[in-house]
């Protein structure tokens, strides 16, 4: 499991892992859960568009999610795109399946781009993720204050003068930037599991947002490295443990924040859920 | 005129089976999501329509595996999921995208193992793009009767919870205070949405489902103000964009020298995404906006909660 052929697996898994569980919490924060699959999953056309043009996956996959972010912003009104994330997510699959149509050799990569292939990563593949993660993080870092006031009080930043919509298209592009790196490791459909389960998990845990985010890497990180040993384990696919414990740690913690919610105020919650009681 | 209409429909466009089925199917889809639709962009559950269609391919995945019949599957796996949803999802809206999104991870990473397992024991070459993308054109015969049936259920519960439903999706509030079950109209709707999204991405696929539940109401809900009008006006939109699409993508065949035509999940998605574009253009909405789309707060925004009490009773 540790030999050295693993070592580029568990090292791109825990990149993925922090720029997941970072960029996740605002995607939860700010209630982007559709946005967050839609641009990966839109993506996954620029790859077949890119296999289709002969240039690198990494270009197709960073064009068509920057292409999805800039759809979704230009398309929704103000604080509403479920809409216009939808109409630009079929729009990007159209286009996939057209690309699709004129190549051959590109099918057997549809279900690894879909699901990920963390386990056959290529060691060059390092550098670029990892440069990209830290641009990703280094966004957040400098927006992280405008970001936090309009994802939860965005009345309150409005009238700070923080625009709230310029804020919305740098959070999509940094979405996009994640998703561009991050699709060929973990694959489109993933890269979302992870960027929800963790982060909720950690928000009904806390709600100081620096400790959610420290849980949040935490509970990511504990997330991939279990489902990659346990993918080496089993011989079955990461992404289904990536899929189940995102959404047991979801369960854990609500049934913990419903256990806590109970004790604190018994009067009003007499009987505490067994299930509650026991997670 | 006889050389017009050489030109625009391709050799042997009327006399292919395979172009009838698809225009059939294609049409009681359309009619089926365009209804459901309406409402499912009134409420902002699109990611909850477009989710279910995932899940509901997780289901497909597992019928393939298991030997069931793949109605069954999409279906099944589909109402499942929207009875999860509902259980854990509150009422706010962003605690419902939150349960949609914990739902649809769980089952993605689901159909990465039964796709997985499907794959490697042979049975199914190629059921990764099959399930993904789908296409029209490969529908089997027997599959229409099954949408038509179960399309027919989804419309007629929809039907008849249309007020009460009409009142909670308008005004939460307004709809508890009149003793409509806010709660068990939700539920029901979202199974009418998980039937429709189901049989829709069982029999088009997975992105014209979405496409076709979405982009015609969206436009349809821009250009008129009466939520009946709109539900007759998406069903024309979603009829219309499906053959022409289905159109555009058999004349494709014919266009330039790789006799290689553009799928006709391209051609029918590209018409309704024109279609919303153009009904975003200014001379197109009326004098003011069209029904709002804003679940919480459509009160204001042409629609009066207070009319569609009064129509309840």
């Amino acid at each position: 499991m540790f030999a050295s052929f693993m070592t580029t697996a568990w090292v791109t898994a825990t990149i993925v892992a922090v720029i997941a569980g970072v960029v996740g919490y605002f995607v939860v924060l700010r209630g982007s859960a559709f946005p967050a699959h839609a641009i990966p999953k839109g993506a996954f056309a620029g790859a077949a568009g890119a296999s289709l043009l002969g240039v690198s996956t990494l270009a197709g996959l960073a064009v068509f999610s920057l292409l999805g972010a800039l759809g979704i912003g230009a398309l929704g009104r103000r604080g509403r795109n479920d809409v216009a994330t939808a109409l630009t997510l079929v729009m990007m699959l159209a286009l996939g399946a057209a690309f699709l149509s004129r190549t051959s050799q590109y099918e057997p990569e549809i279900y690894s781009l879909l699901f990920g292939e963390i386990l056959g990563v290529a060691t060059s593949q390092i550098l670029p993720v990892a440069a990209m993660g830290i641009a990703c993080l280094a966004a957040v870092a400098v927006i992280y204050r405008p970001l936090l006031l309009s994802s939860v009080v965005p009345e309150v930043a409005e009238a700070r003068g923080i625009r709230s919509r310029r804020i919305e298209i740098t959070f999509l592009i940094i979405v996009a930037l994640a998703t561009a790196m991050t699709v060929p490791v973990v694959g489109a459909l993933l890269m979302f599991s992870l960027m929800i389960g963790p982060p909720a998990a950690a928000r009904s845990l806390t709600s100081r947002p620096a400790l959610a985010m420290v849980l949040s890497v935490l509970i990511a990180l504990a997330t991939v490295w279990t489902a990659i040993a346990a993918s080496y384990l089993y011989n079955w696919p990461v992404g289904f443990f990536v899929g189940a414990l995102g959404a047991l740690s979801y369960g854990v913690g609500r049934a913990w924040a419903a256990w806590r919610h109970a004790r604190t105020r018994p009067a009003t919650a007499p009987h505490p859920r067994p299930a509650a009681g026991s997670a | 005129m006889h050389q017009i209409l050489a030109a625009v429909f391709g050799p042997g466009f009327f006399a292919s089976a395979q172009v009838r089925a698809a225009a059939a199917i294609g049409a009681v889809v359309a009619v089926v999501s365009a209804v459901t639709g309406v409402f499912t962009v009134m409420r902002g559950q699109s990611f909850g329509g477009h989710a279910l269609g995932d899940v509901s391919a997780a289901g497909g995945a597992g019928a393939l595996l298991a030997g069931l019949s793949p109605v069954t599957g999409f279906v099944g796996l589909g109402i499942a999921g929207a009875a999860v949803m509902d259980l854990i999802g509150v009422q706010r809206l962003r605690g419902r995208d939150l349960a949609t999104g914990v739902v649809l991870g769980a089952a993605i990473g689901l159909s990465a193992l039964l796709l997985f397992l499907g794959t490697t024991s042979g049975s199914a070459t190629g059921a990764t793009q099959q399930i993904m993308f789908g296409s029209i054109f490969t529908v089997p015969a027997g599959t229409i009767w099954a949408v038509t049936i179960l399309g027919a259920i989804a419309i007629a519960a929809i039907t008849a919870v249309y007020r009460p439903l009409l009142l909670a999706t308008v005004s939460p509030d307004l709809a508890a205070a009149r003793g409509v079950r806010v709660r068990l109209t939700g539920l029901l709707f979202m199974l009418a949405l998980a039937v429709s999204v189901g049989l829709s991405s069982l029999a088009i696929g997975a992105i014209l489902s979405t496409a076709l539940l979405i982009g015609p109401a969206a436009a349809a809900l821009r250009l008129t103000r009466t939520v009946a009008r709109a539900v007759v006006l998406a069903c024309v939109i979603g009829v219309a964009a499906t053959w022409l699409g289905i159109l555009l993508a058999y004349d494709s065949y014919y266009w330039g020298s790789g006799q290689r035509g553009l799928p006709v999940s391209f051609c029918v998605v590209a018409v309704i995404f024109a279609a919303y574009l153009a009904s975003g253009l200014p001379g197109a909405r009326p004098a003011r906006r069209g029904l709002a789309a804003r679940p919480a707060t459509a009160a204001g925004r042409g629609i009066s909660p207070m009319t569609v009490a009064g129509k309840e009773r």
